[in-house]
């Protein structure tokens, strides 16, 4: 990771540190051929340059026209809807596009907060290397190398409300506990669970009476828990990865002479080891978060898409539907042009600030 | 190569604390394997004795299961997966290692521009490109069909293949190329004589990052390859489990099958997978 960072700024084109080490090649066929090259490189980029120009950002400029666009029916319309920016107006008033955003930023904050800290914990935990590092390393990553649909498939009877995962409340007697203190016992629905836990909707009203009647509880979804645990556990070993990578990258001197100075083995991790860390959990929580915003094979899989009260509907479900079950297509291009922005908003700073330093 | 080796040489535990870290850890194992358990057990399961009540029982007797079934229902779309992926993998990998060349070691003015265009590209969400995509292969006639397919991955596969090679070559001296220069090789000699030699890793590396995230695709396959003989397994196995003339050990075991090629790339050739993906973030 270090290695292309760490190049020196002085790094100069080869033709150039050529040009100063060896003045003697200087000649006159030298020079031409370096013309042919210097052409030669960007026509062989150009085709793939001009699919991508193409296939990403034309398709993307498509994209938002058709967004503002009356294509609302099976039948292509290009033409303008008037006023213009009617059909983003439509989705914002939707009470289901309301329930995707409440989702999607409650989905992104809890599953973040779940790798990175595991991944973390994961990772400081393989650090002192004991016996059986290799296994462990290798299984914890193993999810990642699977397609969501694939574990999807398995979660979804883990989560199921008959049996599954709540049998086993009862089995370790998390239930009886719970009893014990006069609560209900644990039966949540998961996946088809319609409560919303934390429901911030009266707290809100109180503040700002216009709140009261919002159409949706805010509040974290009960069906977008057993999301989050299936997604944690599927991208966590991507997050302990990229910690052990960062580790590695922390010199052992600096953690010695941290203990020389009396530190505890806990000083050492919280005081010297996760502060050097730090430029590894920016870039995990972006790679992840833009993951997390454009999530829809493992919801798809896990409850078959928005769920009973749009509990598990995010914007990529919302486009599947209307675009290609509704065939609502400027409703379906609109909801994606705002999933890319999201997007945007986290990527392209990140590009910004990791190609530049280069 | 495999998982079960690595350079790490590992400490048997000394200290109390030492003991208290491997029991967590290994509480970890059993939570990371607990999928996997139900899958391979109710897999194992006779349609007879496979029911929500016993998921997490063992198999009472042991036979074939849910596999015959699930071979029989995915084997076509598991060979359909493989037209797609090979050779999207291989086409994208000798592609890309062109591009990563050239913007490592050829740079020209706006080059950097250019190669920050091209990442942006892995990026997007494929959703905001699918209509427009989908009309284009409509008028080219490849919708709905494998090659079309093949065509789409090999497109949105380029940026993240040429930031690996990129990467790659960037760490490859420069005074590599000035001496081949030196000797009288041009752009493309020094490429296939000097850094195609060196970059077998770096084929290596994309081929297995490629062939996962193709295989694993969900949504290309389903938007595109509407015609239920030219599905790949993933949209196979969703449609399996929402079908409901199929029981629950067949789609347990269908989704051990459908898992079964990246699984055995990843147990194989996980160091390489690894660096695929800690590639991927960029940085490289």
């Amino acid at each position: 990771m270090k290695s292309s960072t760490a190049r020196s700024p002085d790094t100069k084109a080869p033709d150039q540190v050529a040009e100063n080490r060896l003045p003697w090649t200087r000649e006159q066929p030298t020079r031409k051929r370096r013309f042919s090259d210097r052409i030669l490189s960007p026509l062989i980029l150009s085709p793939a340059m001009t699919l991508i120009v193409i296939f990403v950002y034309v398709f993307i400029a498509i994209t938002i026209w058709v967004s503002l666009s009356n294509w609302g029916t099976l039948k292509v319309d290009m033409s303008i809807r008037q006023p213009l920016g009617v059909t983003y107006q439509q989705m914002f008033g939707m009470t289901r596009w309301h329930a995707n955003l409440r989702n999607v930023f409650i989905f992104t904050a809890l599953f973040l907060s779940f790798s990175l800290a595991f991944g973390l914990l994961l990772a400081l935990l393989l650090d002192r290397k004991l016996i059986g590092y290799t296994i462990f390393r290798n299984v914890f990553l193993f999810p990642y190398a699977l397609s969501f649909i694939v574990t999807g498939v398995a979660w979804r009877w883990i989560f199921n409300p008959e049996k599954g995962v709540n049998v086993l409340f009862d089995t370790f007697g998390i239930n009886k506990l719970i009893e014990a203190f006069g609560g209900p016992p644990l039966h949540p629905g998961w996946i088809t669970d319609t409560s919303v836990l934390f429901s911030l909707n009266t707290w809100l009203g109180t503040i700002f009476p216009p709140l009261k009647s919002l159409s949706i509880q805010l509040g974290i979804p009960m069906a977008l828990i057993p999301v989050v645990i299936a997604a944690g556990w599927q991208l966590t070993g991507f997050a302990m990865s990229m910690y052990i990578a960062g580790l590695a990258t922390v010199p052992h001197e600096l953690r010695e002479a941290a203990r020389i100075d009396g530190a505890s083995e806990l000083q050492v991790y919280t005081k010297v080891v996760i502060p050097q860390l730090n430029p590894v959990t920016v870039s995990t929580a972006i790679i992840l978060g833009h993951v997390s915003l454009k999530i829809f094979d493992l919801i798809f899989a896990m409850s078959g898409g928005a769920g009973p009260g749009f509990v598990t509907d995010v914007p990529g479900i919302f486009v599947f539907d209307y675009t290609f079950k509704a065939t609502r297509y400027n409703l379906g291009a609109a909801a994606s042009v705002i999933m890319l922005l999201l997007v945007c908003m986290i990527i392209v700073p990140y590009l910004w600030t990791n190609l530049r330093k280069r | 190569m495999s998982i079960f080796t690595s350079g790490v040489r590992a400490e048997l535990p000394r200290k109390f604390r030492d003991y208290v870290i491997l029991g967590f850890l290994i509480l970890c194992l059993l939570f990371f394997l607990m999928p996997f358990y139900v899958m391979i057990v109710n897999g194992l399961k006779e349609a007879t004795s496979v029911s929500v009540s016993t998921m997490w029982n063992l198999p009472t007797q042991l036979s074939g299961g849910g596999f015959v079934e699930a071979f029989q229902r995915l084997g076509p779309s598991m060979g359909n997966s493989l037209l797609i992926a090979i050779p999207a993998t291989i086409i994208s990998a000798c592609w890309g290692s062109v591009n990563g060349y050239l913007f490592a070691k050829w740079k020209f003015r706006g080059s950097n521009i250019l190669f920050a265009l091209l990442v942006f590209g892995m990026f997007i969400p494929y959703q905001s490109i699918l209509i427009p995509l989908i009309q284009f292969l409509e008028m080219i006639r490849l919708y709905g069909t494998i090659p079309g397919l093949v065509a789409v991955h090999v497109i949105y596969g380029l940026p993240i293949v040429s930031l690996i090679f990129r990467n790659y070559f960037t760490n490859i001296p420069d005074e590599m190329v000035e001496a081949a220069r030196i000797d009288g090789a041009g752009l493309v000699r020094i490429f296939t004589n000097v850094m195609l030699p060196l970059s077998l890793p770096a084929f290596v590396v994309v081929c297995i990052f490629q062939f996962t995230n193709i295989w694993n695709d969900f949504l290309f396959g389903v938007t595109i390859l509407t015609n239920p003989q030219a599905q790949p397994v993933t949209v196979a196995l969703n449609n399996l489990q929402g079908s409901y003339s199929v029981d629950w050990n067949v789609v347990m075991a269908g989704a051990i099958t459908a898992a079964l090629p990246t699984a055995l790339v990843y147990i194989f050739l996980g160091r390489f997978f690894i660096r695929g993906l800690l590639a991927g973030s960029v940085k490289g």
